[in-house]
């Protein structure tokens, strides 16, 4: 058995074995993480970039901690302090960095489809951490892999998506993600964050109820507000916001079931989520954060092996 | 296909490992039974359910080791990880590694970095069910052995298990 791809583009492209493959290879990476020495040789002869074209911290610290514990070599690149800054292409960018001998490149991007363009012109492996509001593969793989540690399974359960639909990359991984291991899914939020025809193109429930959408759910993942993609205004003040879907233990306790919440960060507190609920009992939000370097190393080791 | 050994001779095979590894650590204090990762386990399993027998059963510990993200030929394809679960230290123990087949030894070799991994071992050996002496690439050597057999690179060792294959034997083909 092995991946039936080259990359890890996106969710879309991966197979069921593909998902199921990865997410039993983290499982034993998960383990290797609890011994004394949480580090194996696997990838001692491979060299990783980093190309981060757009902030973050989970992902990249995830990332970089996953393939130091795999014992590869990881070159760090930020926009910001690069010569991107001083013009020069992605293409170019790229190129250079390959001819340092570099085996695979973990990117980020604030454009969509910047990893599958890179993709067709080098010969790299390509991970993509991340592709403006397209996908974020390895965030819904750790979030399909935390679901399962916590509820045992992935097939029939109910997941709610709530929040910034639109602009949520993480949202469209878990979609493709979920639909491929038999979840059902119900989009939640203002109709403003939700794209039209969602329904039909994904085959999903949508709800603008949150508190119906919470009733119904095992699993709430509740999504950023991501303000810095939104160039008009989609609702009235993030107050509002925070009244009509933001969620609180009051809200919870009202629902007469426990639900699971998960939240991918960083969490806009008091907005989409209140403290009392991003650490509370029922929030997995950490150990979704320590899933992610055992699904990245999976990720890692099973493309590498496919490099030959 | 040629039968090295018969279920019969197999269950005595295993009874004489399990005493001869009591023969050399008296009380099993201080030792640790590491089978490995996937096949090594049918052993590992039947000798410490043979050694609960001999001693307080309290005594054993018993661990299972997958040795997959050690291997030297990581990259000449892709080798799907089983289960590691050792959850003690290993440190000053006396570990006992088992295996059913000692071929070529990197195995072994594997398994030695990853021990270290778990802690440092005051000592460890080998238990092997299958010997195939003239193969090894490493100089790596069984303490205790079912059978030591000639074998020419060609040939291959099957070995079943009743858990497994639904008939004790080993053959060669």
């Amino acid at each position: 058995m092995k991946l039936s791809t080259k990359h890890l583009l996106g969710i879309k492209d991966l197979t069921r074995d593909d998902i199921q493959l990865i997410l039993s290879t983290a499982e034993q990476f998960k383990e290797v993480l609890q011994r004394p020495v949480k580090k194996v040789p696997s990838l001692r002869d491979v060299t990783i970039v980093n190309l981060f074209y757009e902030n973050s911290t989970r992902t990249r610290m995830s990332f970089e901690l996953a393939e130091k514990r795999l014992s590869a070599d990881v070159l760090n690149f930020a926009a910001t302090t690069s010569s991107a800054a001083k013009g020069e292409t992605l293409l170019d960018t790229v190129n250079n960095i390959l001819s340092m001998k570099v085996d695979m490149v973990v990117m980020r991007h604030s454009a969509s489809g910047a990893p599958h363009f890179l993709a067709k012109h080098i010969p790299a492996a390509i991970v993509n951490a991340g592709d403006g509001i397209n996908e974020h593969p390895t965030q819904a793989l750790l979030d399909a892999f935390s679901m399962k540690e916590k509820l045992g399974k992935l097939e029939g359960l109910k997941v709610a998506i709530i929040g910034d639909i639109m602009h949520s990359r993480v949202a469209l991984s878990n979609m493709y993600l979920l639909k491929k291991m038999g979840a059902e899914i119900t989009i939640a939020g203002p109709p403003t964050l939700i794209p039209k025809y969602i329904e039909q193109a994904l085959d999903v429930r949508v709800e603008y109820n949150l508190k119906k959408a919470l009733q119904w759910c095992d699993v709430a993942n509740v999504l950023r507000i991501q303000l810095e993609r939104q160039n008009q205004p989609l609702f009235s003040s993030l107050r509002e916001y925070n009244l009509v879907y933001g969620i609180n233990r009051k809200l919870l306790e009202s629902l007469g079931k426990e639900i699971v919440i998960m939240h991918p960060g960083p969490i806009n507190r008091g907005v989409e989520l209140d403290s009392d609920v991003a650490d509370g009992p029922f929030s997995i939000i950490l150990n979704q954060v320590e899933n992610g370097v055992a699904v990245r190393m999976a990720v890692l080791y099973l493309l590498a092996n496919e490099q030959g | 296909m040629k039968t090295i050994l018969s279920a019969q001779q197999l269950t005595l095979t295993v009874k004489r490992l399990a005493h001869q590894i009591l023969e050399h650590n008296a009380s099993l204090q201080d030792t640790v039974i590491i089978g490995l990762q996937p096949r090594g386990i049918f052993l590992s399993d039947r000798i410490v359910t043979e050694l609960r027998g001999l001693v307080q059963p309290g005594a054993i510990q018993y661990g299972k080791l997958d040795i997959t993200f050690y291997r030297d030929d990581v990259r000449q394809g892709l080798h799907i990880a089983n289960s590691t679960d050792i959850p003690f230290s290993l440190e000053n123990k006396h570990v006992i590694l088992m295996d059913d087949v000692l071929y070529t030894g990197r195995t072994i070799r594997a398994a030695l970095d990853a021990l270290l991994d778990f802690g440092r071992p005051s000592k460890v050996s080998l238990c092997v069910l299958i010997d195939r002496r003239f193969s090894r690439e490493l100089p790596i050597q069984p303490d205790f052995s079912g059978k030591t057999i000639d074998t020419i690179i060609s040939q291959k060792v099957k070995v079943c298990w009743k858990e497994r294959d639904e008939v004790d034997e080993v053959v060669l083909v």
